[in-house]
């Protein structure tokens, strides 16, 4: 995959990310009209379809709302890449399917704008622009496994079959 | 190399012994959800294709968020909960007039004890570990998993351990001293990792324990956990409709890291926005003057917190510019305060005084904040837009404090007011 960075600081919460005004309801498309926008009032605009997040340390703090990263789906971002994730939120993401990868340099590494390019099974982020490459540690096997089947739903319902 | 009272726990569901950074899949005793998570899990757990639930018994589905509902929307959310329920005759759907906050529910209720693993799709679902089980928030998509499988899967998690000693002085609890943590560590100082809670544990009430492990997730962690003692064991006789497994750390564990807490050393505790790492003393403040005070929530809404509230505000008078909102955690807590005489002086005080809901505290309901509005809340969470509008303050500190400075119309010390 590839796609434009867009760039945000630390510990951004899941209450940016979606507020909870919004949370009345759980629509995928609803939730995108306000992703980030108590951070980024011009995020809706700027996102296209396969760009990639990038962000700091500790990223989706706060609350377990899956509401968090299904906005971000939504909205059309493709893969986010951190120095940290909260832990609610890292595994929020896989369960829906929805590709993360930590790694420091490649957050010290890339400026908003830059076109970087991910090979999430290996764990392998281009920096297109720069003509820069850093590797993040790949998923342990059990996680490719869900990402495989798309998702935890998808993966119980083969293993329930 | 033995093993943390985390580890252990996990270990024993796994049938072996279980190494930190490992994953497992594992049994659960107990599945949560409320009104904004549980529908998002019912609409997956349809798309797995059971034709049931894995016990009906072992899943509590908790509206409190945005209860009674407060607009369409969350009635229809409300319905799709009420109506799962009904479909998988699931035992544990607590109704409105019947429910309360589902953290303060669950263990009243003797829904979670010693030793289990439970999993709520509610980050605060680490409250339980103060009953030495261990409890661990996760999403939706986990939640649906779980319901129709009875597993959830985790990497087993490392721990720093928390040496507690020394006594609490007056006007000093629970809140302070995981505020005080907080403060130490920041708000990733345990990502990924357990705090267990150890020493002196006597110096705190099972609801100061309550308070320190539903915030233990404000510093990253998966879970919080304490030791099991006397008065662990005097809260769950009580309620304990099964059994349940005590568990102890291995004298020779291993910890990323060892802290110790002097209890005595500990001020009143206050976080400003908008993170809860932000911590002062009480005595480091300065004058912030406040719109709005809220006493409650997972946090701090049991009758302790009740108690001390209504021992400051009696034959008080709430500040002419503060509106002071309190709502009691679940309907068992409303019911006493109500008896006791609590809510007649807090209305005599000039307090709201609410049914259990989360409400103000993520903004949802019931106080609301206003552009430039400032509040001081015994809530968790004082993230930007928290409460209300994106340009609101929210501080955090505990109900003494709250109480008081409903009273001062800003934040000061319960000492200024006794
Ligand atoms: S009281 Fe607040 S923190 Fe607790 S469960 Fe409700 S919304 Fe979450």
């Amino acid at each position: 995959m590839q796609g434009k960075a867009i760039k945000y600081g630390d510990n951004i919460d899941t209450d940016v990310i979606i507020p909870a005004r919004f949370l009345n309801t759980s629509d995928p498309k609803e939730l995108a009209e306000h992703c980030m926008e108590d951070l980024d009032r011009e995020f809706k605009n700027k996102v296209k379809e396969g760009d990639i997040l990038v962000v700091g340390e500790n990223f989706g703090c706060g609350s377990s709302r899956e509401h968090a990263p299904l906005a971000i789906k939504a909205s059309g971002i493709s893969c986010i890449i951190a120095k940290s994730f909260a832990r609610i939120f890292y595994r929020n993401a896989i369960n829906i399917g929805l590709p993360i990868l930590e790694s420091r340099e490649a957050v010290d590494g890339i400026e908003e704008g830059d076109i970087v390019s991910v090979d999430v099974d290996n764990g392998i982020i281009r920096n297109v622009t720069k003509g820069t490459e850093f590797k993040a540690q790949p998923f342990p096997e059990f996680i490719k496994e869900i990402i495989k089947y798309g998702g935890l739903i998808n993966y119980v319902r083969e293993k329930v079959r | 190399m033995g093993l943390t009272l985390t580890q252990k726990i996990l270990s024993a569901k796994a049938g072996r012994e279980v190494k930190p950074g490992e994953l497992i899949e594992i049994d659960v005793d107990m599945v949560l959800g409320n009104d904004i998570t549980a529908p998002v899990a019912i609409k997956e757990f349809e798309k797995i294709g059971v034709d049931k639930v894995f016990d009906n018994t072992k899943i509590a589905l908790v509206p409190d968020h945005f209860v009674p509902s407060k607009d369409i929307k969350s009635a229809e959310q409300v319905n799709v909960m009420r109506k799962f329920a009904k479909k998988y005759n699931i035992v544990n759907f607590f109704e409105v007039g019947r429910m309360g906050i589902e953290h303060a529910l669950l263990p009243e209720q003797g829904l979670v004890l010693p030793g289990d693993v439970v999993i709520g799709a509610d980050s605060h679902t680490c409250t339980y570990g103060a009953l030495t089980c261990f409890a661990t928030g996760v999403g939706s998509t986990d939640m649906a998993a779980a319901m129709a499988t009875g597993k959830a899967w985790f990497k087993v998690p490392e721990a720093i351990k928390f040496v507690l000693k020394g006594n609490l002085g007056k006007w000093v609890s629970g809140k302070d001293v995981i505020l005080y943590i907080i403060g130490k560590i920041g708000v990733d100082g345990a990502l990924y990792k357990s705090m267990e809670f150890t020493g002196n544990i006597k110096a705190l009430s099972i609801d100061d324990r309550f308070t320190i492990a539903n915030m233990a997730i404000e510093a990253g962690a998966k879970n919080g956990i304490f030791d099991f003692d006397e008065i662990t064991e005097a809260y769950v006789k009580k309620r304990a409709k099964r059994e349940y497994k005590v568990f102890e750390r291995d004298e020779d564990a291993e910890y990323s890291e060892v802290i110790e807490i002097n209890l005595d050393d500990i001020r009143p505790q206050v976080a400003f926005p908008h993170l809860p790492e932000n911590t002062r003393s009480i005595d480091e403040v300065g004058k912030v003057k406040i719109d709005q005070v809220v006493i409650g929530s997972c946090t701090n809404g049991r009758l302790s917190d009740m108690e001390i509230a209504y021992r400051i505000l009696k034959g008080k008078k709430v500040h002419p510019d503060v509106r002071l909102i309190i709502f009691p955690a679940t309907q068992e807590i409303y019911l006493e305060c109500v008896k006791r005489g609590y809510i007649e002086e807090f209305i005599k005080a000039g307090a709201a005084v609410s049914t259990p809901t989360c409400g103000p505290c993520l903004g949802g309901h019931m106080g609301v904040l206003a552009k430039g509005e400032r509040a001081l809340a015994t809530t968790n969470r004082n993230f930007v837009g928290r409460m209300g509008h994106p340009e609101s303050e929210v501080y955090l500190a505990s109900p003494a404090v709250a109480a008081a400075s409903a009273i001062a119309g800003y934040i000061v010390s319960p000492e200024e007011v006794e």
